[in-house]
């Protein structure tokens, strides 16, 4: 099974000039793979609010096509799952990408409710999301990237990841007010 | 008194909000069909802190959103709106519809949830204002929504239903 960070390796290595919004675990791994106005760390944060956001951000942004990425954690994804179904009314350029470590990670690696028993694959498709990827190895996700991340979407890639506990909570890189200005900057 | 639905909706285009992010209540549901005939995109979510989430998002992306929810899910929606507001300092704007508020003034319901709205929008330091569609008219939903959307802060209506 990959580990988060190889999921966000490939996820950088295909990057273009979309938004990418992290979120909880990803915000302490993201900033060393990229430094971008582009990216917003969404911290802090109102847990599970990572994928509305991106959403707002497709739908703000919809005559310029801007295309967003939002990687959010299975336990964040888990307390706002209805955005999904919020999401797959429209035919957006949002790629939601699901790092499901099955934890808690910052909290000191509780289990989340059904871990690794959820079929997320299954429950994106059932709502609607036109396009849905699975992947729990760094090569297979490698080769699946460059076709998940382009395109129409919305799209939803389920990547199951090892677990790791003690991780430090994260911090985002710059204040929120330096993020949120740079981001506006770049999205003129 | 009492206005109609699509001079609130002409009310919200004229004050120059882009998109409403709601979930209806059986009072604010009546201005659904004047909202879709609107320039005014509608956005419906499943939970009012969701609704939130998707305004941050819009209004870091340019737009002007007003999230329209019941206060039933204002409470539920606690920990977007202390995000959004105090976090990540945005201009949120809010028409929040205060169930049976209409009957408390006539001392005829035990509904506490006009006990309770004002309680918690003051809690989360949200400036605000009463508003009571019985005894407005088109001239005062116009000022009353020009004056939220072009308040630099965050702010709500309190919508007595």
């Amino acid at each position: 099974m990959m580990t988060h960070r190889e999921a966000l390796e490939v996820v950088a290595r295909h990057r273009k000039d979309q938004v990418v919004v992290t979120t909880m675990g990803s915000v302490a791994i993201w900033p060393q793979l990229s430094d971008s106005p582009l990216d917003f760390h969404y911290l802090p944060s109102s847990m599970g609010q990572g994928v509305p956001l991106g959403l707002g951000l497709c739908l703000a942004q919809a005559e310029k096509g801007r295309r967003v990425i939002v990687v959010t954690g299975d336990g964040g994804l888990l307390m706002n799952l209805g955005c999904l179904v919020t999401v797959a009314q429209y035919r957006v350029p949002l790629y939601i990408l699901l790092i499901d470590n099955g934890l808690y990670e910052v909290t000191g690696g509780q289990p989340v409710a059904g871990a690794r028993r959820t079929n997320f694959a299954v429950i994106a498709q059932g709502v609607g999301i036109p396009r849905v990827y699975e992947c729990s190895e760094r090569n297979a996700w490698a080769a699946l990237a460059g076709e998940a991340l382009q395109g129409e979407g919305p799209v939803f890639a389920w990547l199951k990841v090892q677990g790791e506990w003690g991780k430090a909570t994260p911090t985002a890189p710059r204040p929120m007010a330096e993020q949120i200005a740079r981001l506006r900057e770049a999205l003129r | 008194m009492m206005i109609d639905p699509p001079e609130i909706v002409s009310a919200m285009e004229q004050a120059g909000f882009t998109h409403v992010v709601w979930i209806p209540d059986s009072h604010l549901g009546r201005w659904e069909t004047a909202i879709e005939q609107s320039r005014l995109s509608l956005i419906r979510v499943c939970r009012e802190g969701e609704a939130v989430g998707v305004a941050i998002g819009l209004m870091l992306g340019g737009a002007q959103p007003v999230v329209v929810i019941q206060c039933t899910g204002f409470f539920e929606a606690g920990d977007a709106v202390r995000n959004a507001v105090h976090d990540l300092k945005l201009p949120l704007k809010l028409i929040i519809g205060v169930r049976s508020a209409q009957a408390a003034q006539r001392g005829a319901t035990t509904d506490n949830c006009p006990h309770f709205t004002e309680k918690i929008v003051t809690a989360w330091e949200l400036p605000h204002t009463r508003f009571d569609p019985t005894t407005a008219d088109a001239a005062t939903i116009q000022r009353e929504l020009q004056t939220l959307a072009h308040q630099p802060s965050a702010a709500a209506i309190l919508w007595a239903e």
